[in-house]
């Protein structure tokens, strides 16, 4: 919404200068989005006439022009407007003029190897309006004279731009602004009264509203026009459009649109020699069409409010009017509509057809139904002074009164609420000056609502608009209290970034990408889960929810490897879905690595990372978090994208209850499909939801201390075995041959070939043996020994290897 | 002179000239081996007269201490120089570079977050979540949001049904709606996450975070939502002062809402918050509208409160100087790398939440 100070004060005798206006206007809550000058350099841009053209020698559509600009001297100016002749009168914009819409400032510019001083305009450049064809044109009449002079005579006021948030229909129109500041002690509203038509002649066009289900119009008024002499609008009233950036058509459009701006209220005006035996507002039919104004074909569906005559649709009521009626220059007779439209039909009916117009925005957020009169009177004044010709008596159809709606306001509550404290007469004063009528009873106030305020309705509404009004800057601000009556984090919650963090520490670098993704890489990892899609994506390559996190990391592991950063470890933690139902989520964490460790390295043989890599990662992970390697249970049932045979599942216990994660080689199959070029890609997901939070504190989970002074002796052994045996169930074997003197068995080496059965493998283990309360002695030892080997060759049918 | 002094006097001068190792080693033998001096000389003792015995043997046992002492230490000395010597030829380059370091790091998104949460947890906040998908109940209706509010569109709200009923949380606002339905008041909480709206261009990403906050009680008031985030945004920016500003808006949610602008200057290419005469819109909020107490059974005659939204992508680029939001999720590894944080560097109130 685009004000002046200048047309604000037709509403409001201030004294206080514009830089307070708009600190006010923001501290009120209509939000000064910029403010824009149309006069800042206005005196450098003056009147001039071309006395001579001349073709730029290297370029055909450009001219040399020279320039009077009432100084002894010709300006050279290249233009490429074709309207460019000798003796037009025009702007001229010297070098260091700022043009008001690029906001660049001209310099002195070789174009095509001639030097141009300054330039020619357009309207649209100066803001003037829209027109962007050619050069300003002057009326030599008015103009011959004044060459060399000032194009912009009287200063013009700076150009306002306000935020109105949609609450405030009221502000859409300049008089509600200034009743607001008006409250906020900015001034005093002046009063309002609108001289009225008081009209003997009759309005001769019949208007009929339908009574009829879901009828959008409940009150048309109207009144007819006639013998008008359509014309340009007055200067006062083109400045006044130009000022806020509005481009004058012809006096009737500028005065309907003056008296919207003015007061919000929309009007409409038809030829009224092109309507057809009388308006009827009714619903439209499916099926039927008409041109509007846009010069777009519309055709229509059940139930839209259209205005219409005997032969079809004349318009779309409170959106847009149609050709057929529309008013031209040469229109004698016009027919002035001032309507209530209910916002909740001009909604629909403008999002089924794809209509924004100034009058649906203004209809759809709810127009005074009291302004039907006073916009009449307005316009049809105006219009007669302009144009001339014979108003005719107001007619006024409606299908419901309005009635005003009131509230019981409790004193008491605004402190309650809003902290702040002001004095009952105060409390009165603003809320008389926004137009309220105030009855006063014991505790309450009755208020009447005024009828262009459709948005209150509550006590919570008066409130907010006296505190407001008041200031928010007059609430004292309460310090807050540093006490703590829950945990900030949940266990969940602390597990999350915990995990965050020890996984970022295994050098792995945070990456956060979108939660849905293209369903070409979501299916490479979705196995037999729902696609999820978005009816409504912004694009197809983020078409669906995601249903592994692996999905959009792996496209930009691609995308980083595509950098030529060859050695990558990415991780995300975030939700991945399972259903379009709220909680059909998990939090994973998925890890990626690509490339070499010790790449270029003096001192150690680079290797590409392997899925051991990426074993310790979550291991460790898992292992800090509180988790107890030894109850980790580890199998090679895993999802379709790892490596079948290089791949492995993890629980936290060997119940095998929930899985808690995957590690592995990403399938080669998928590395191929997506272009992937790397030495080598592994990666890892940990099922956050799936680890069980542990009920005790950490402190309470573990064991007594106890360590052994005594003698540690360590006995190597090495088994053949089974090629496809799991050396994670050796080790388990031996732990527990005797716990209480096995400290430890540890694989050093796995071995198969040579001297080896094709089908079987050597393990070589280390295992400690200390006793907690004696020295061993050799026979101790060899008892250990012998039952080690004994239970492995019995349990595993491995041999030892002698 | 005895034998044993001439002995005595003979090993020690030749004891100390320079020798090497297999010469000590000669002499060591020449006194202490088998057919050794030192060692004949005590085989002898037996043949003494029983009055010259003990002297003789006092004699001979200090003088075979003293060669051996000396022995040893010559040892010693000569180990010592030898290690030096082989020691100045194992000199290498330690200016070689160490053997390769990769670091992790954590999403700047991710830090602030945590650096939010810290803050609010001093004043007594705890964290609450909730599903990214929501139904349109959640994050419309019980927020107040009429029927035809333009959030509501398609071109707004990512929806996962034609009938418009599951969505992309447009807002973290839902969790305040579960927190408040599960639970009974007072409320005190803050809810970070992922946001999603139908929007990308330059400064809008399809996807985004927002930490909601909610202060429900009995006696909470607009001083208390003003105290509670000018505390927030000074401890945040880490600054003294902070110039604040609230302005009326509109929210469907709220009612009086307002949006919060700081005041901040352009100081060599660079923000500083706090100072100057510039206004940067940063969050919105607002006394928790009586309706949406009511939609979720708390007695707004009983019950009042506030509530925020904070925009957290956009506070980590102001903090940290980013100044393109798009880049938050493109996952460029420089990127990530240059702006990531080190896992070590927990935000805490104890060491302060950044260094």
């Amino acid at each position: 919404m685009k004000i002046t100070f200048d047309w604000l004060k037709d509403h409001l005798n201030t004294s206080l200068k514009e830089k307070f206006l708009i600190d006010q206007l923001t501290n009120i809550g209509l939000e000064v989005e910029s403010v824009e000058s149309l006069s800042a350099d206005n005196k450098l841009f003056k009147v001039a006439k071309i006395t001579k053209t001349k073709k730029h020698p290297n370029a055909d559509r450009l001219k040399v022009c020279d320039v009077d600009v009432g100084e002894k001297d010709m300006k050279k100016v290249v233009c490429g407007a074709k309207n460019a002749t000798t003796g037009l009168i025009t702007i001229y914009a010297p070098p260091g003029a700022v043009i008001p819409k690029t906001k660049t400032k001209l310099v002195v510019a070789k174009i095509r190897g001639v030097t141009s001083y300054g330039m020619l305009c357009s309207e649209s450049e100066l803001n003037l309006s829209d027109e962007r064809e050619g050069i300003v044109e002057l009326p030599k009449s008015k103009y011959q004279k004044s060459v060399g002079k000032n194009y912009f005579q009287n200063n013009n006021p700076n150009s306002i731009d306000l935020s109105v948030t949609p609450n405030r229909p009221d502000c859409l129109g300049i008089r509600g602004i200034a009743r607001d500041l008006a409250a906020s002690g900015f001034g005093r509203l002046k009063n309002s009264k609108e001289k009225k038509i008081q009209s003997k002649i009759k309005h001769t066009l019949s208007v009929k509203i339908t009574k009829e289900k879901g009828q959008g119009c409940s009150v048309f008024g109207s009144c007819l026009i006639t013998n008008v002499k359509n014309t340009e609008s007055p200067k006062w009233l083109k400045d006044k459009l130009i000022s806020i950036g509005q481009k004058p058509i012809s006096a009737i459009v500028d005065i309907t649109n003056y008296v919207m701006l003015d007061i919000n209220r929309p009007l409409h005006a038809y030829d009224a020699d092109k309507i057809e035996k009388g308006i009827i507002v009714r619903n439209s039919k499916s099926g039927e069409q008409f041109t509007a104004l846009d010069n777009k074909n519309y055709k229509m569906e059940n139930g839209m409010c259209v205005i219409s005559d005997s032969k079809g649709v004349l318009g779309l009521g409170g959106i847009i009017g149609g050709t057929r009626s529309s008013t031209e220059l040469d229109t004698k007779n016009i027919l002035l509509e001032s309507a209530y439209f209910e916002p909740k039909s001009i909604r629909k009916t403008a999002k089924k057809l794809n209509l924004d117009t100034d009058a649906k925005f203004r209809f759809e957020r709810g127009i005074d139904p009291l302004s039907i009169e006073d916009g009449l009177n307005k316009a049809a004044l105006l219009i007669k002074e302009v144009c001339g010709g014979v108003i005719s008596k107001i007619d006024v159809q409606r299908t419901e009164k309005f009635k005003a709606k009131t509230i019981k306001f409790d004193l008491n509550l605004f402190e309650k609420v809003t902290g702040l404290v002001i004095s009952r007469n105060k409390i009165l004063k603003i809320l008389e000056d926004l137009g309220f009528k105030l009855k006063k009873e014991k505790r309450y106030l009755k208020l009447t609502i005024p009828s262009w305020r459709p948005d209150i309705s509550q006590p919570i509404d008066i409130i907010e608009e006296l505190a407001r009004i008041h200031g928010y800057d007059q609430i004292k601000t309460i310090e807050p209290i540093k006490k703590r009556h829950k945990p900030t984090l949940n266990k969940t919650q602390k597990l999350f970034h915990f995990l965050q963090r020890a996984i970022a520490s295994k050098g792995y670098v945070e990456a956060i990408t979108w939660s849905f993704t293209d369903s070409k890489y979501n299916n490479l990892f979705k196995e037999n889960k729902k696609e999820i899609k978005i009816i409504n994506p912004l694009s197809s390559e983020i078409g669906v929810l995601r249903n592994s996190i692996f999905s959009n990391l792996i496209f930009y592991m691609r995308k980083n490897l595509n950098r030529d950063i060859k050695d990558l470890s990415l991780f995300e933690i975030g939700p991945i879905f399972s259903g379009s139902n709220p909680g059909e989520q998990e939090t994973v964490i998925g890890g990626l690595r690509s490339g070499k460790i010790s790449r270029l390295s003096w001192i150690e043989d680079d290797r590409i990372v392997d899925i051991f890599d990426v074993k310790k990662d979550i291991i460790q992970t898992l292992i800090e978090a509180g988790y107890d390697r030894s109850k980790i249970y580890i199998d090679d049932t895993t999802p379709n994208y790892y490596h079948p045979g290089k791949s492995g599942r993890i629980f936290i216990n060997n119940e095998k209850d929930k899985i808690v994660g995957y590690f592995g080689e990403i399938h080669p199959n998928i590395i191929k499909k997506i272009e992937i070029k790397t030495e080598s890609l592994v990666g890892f997901e940990i099922f956050v939801d799936n680890l069980k939070r542990p009920k005790k504190l950490l402190r309470d989970q573990k064991k007594v201390y106890q360590v052994s002074d005594f003698q540690k002796s360590e006995r190597d052994f090495a088994f053949i075995i089974d090629r496809n045996f799991k050396s994670q169930e050796l080790i388990e074997i031996i732990s527990s041959v005797n716990p209480n003197l096995i400290r430890n068995v540890d694989i050093f080496d796995v071995y198969e070939g040579e001297n080896i059965p094709v089908d079987k493998k050597s393990i070589a283990i280390n295992v400690g043996i200390q006793s907690l309360d004696k020295p061993l002695n050799d026979e101790d030892l060899e008892k250990v020994n012998k039952l080690i080997i004994d239970t492995v060759e019995k349990e595993t049918g491995a041999k030892i290897r002698s | 002179m005895s034998d044993l002094k001439k002995i005595r006097d003979e090993f020690l001068s030749k004891l100390r000239s320079k020798l090497d190792l297999s010469q000590v080693n000669q002499l060591k033998t020449e006194l202490f081996g088998k057919d050794g001096l030192i060692t004949k000389q005590f085989k002898k003792i037996g043949s003494i007269s029983v009055s010259e015995r003990k002297k003789y043997a006092t004699e001979l046992n200090k003088i075979k201490d003293e060669l051996q002492n000396l022995i040893i230490s010559k040892i010693g000395e000569i180990e010592i120089s030898e290690v030096n010597e082989k020691l100045k030829k194992e000199k290498i380059d330690v200016s070689l570079p160490e053997r390769s370091i990769i670091r992790g790091k954590i999403h700047p998104v991710s830090q602030t977050i945590d650096e939010i949460s810290s803050i609010f947890s001093e004043i007594g906040f705890s964290v609450e979540e909730g599903p990214d998908v929501e139904n349109e109940f959640n994050n419309f209706t019980a927020l107040n949001t009429p029927d035809h509010h333009p959030a509501r569109d398609m071109h707004d709200t990512f929806y996962l049904d034609e009938k418009k009923q599951k969505l992309l949380r447009t807002h973290t606002s839902p969790v305040q709606i579960r927190t408040m339905i599960n639970n009974k008041p007072p409320f005190k909480i803050i809810a970070p996450g992922r946001t999603y709206r139908s929007d990308s261009d330059q400064t809008h990403a399809p996807m985004f975070h927002q930490v909601e906050g909610l202060h429900i009680d009995k006696e909470i008031n607009m001083g208390h939502l003003k105290g509670c985030l000018n505390y927030f945004i000074k401890e945040f920016f880490e600054v003294d002062k902070i110039k604040m500003r609230f302005r009326p808006s509109h929210f469907p949610f709220t009612e009086p809402s307002a949006e919060v602008d700081i005041g901040y200057k352009i100081k060599d290419g660079k923000i500083v918050i706090g100072e100057g005469d510039q206004w940067l819109e940063i969050l919105g909020c607002g006394m928790v509208h009586p309706n949406v107490l009511k939609n979720v059974r708390v007695d707004p005659a009983k019950y009042q409160g506030y509530a925020f939204g904070i925009g957290i992508d956009r506070l980590a680029m102001l903090k940290y100087g980013i100044n393109d939001l798009r880049a938050f999720f493109d996952c460029d590894y420089r990127w990530l790398n240059h702006f990531g944080f080190d896992p070590l560097d927990v935000p805490t109130n104890y060491r302060g939440l950044s260094r």
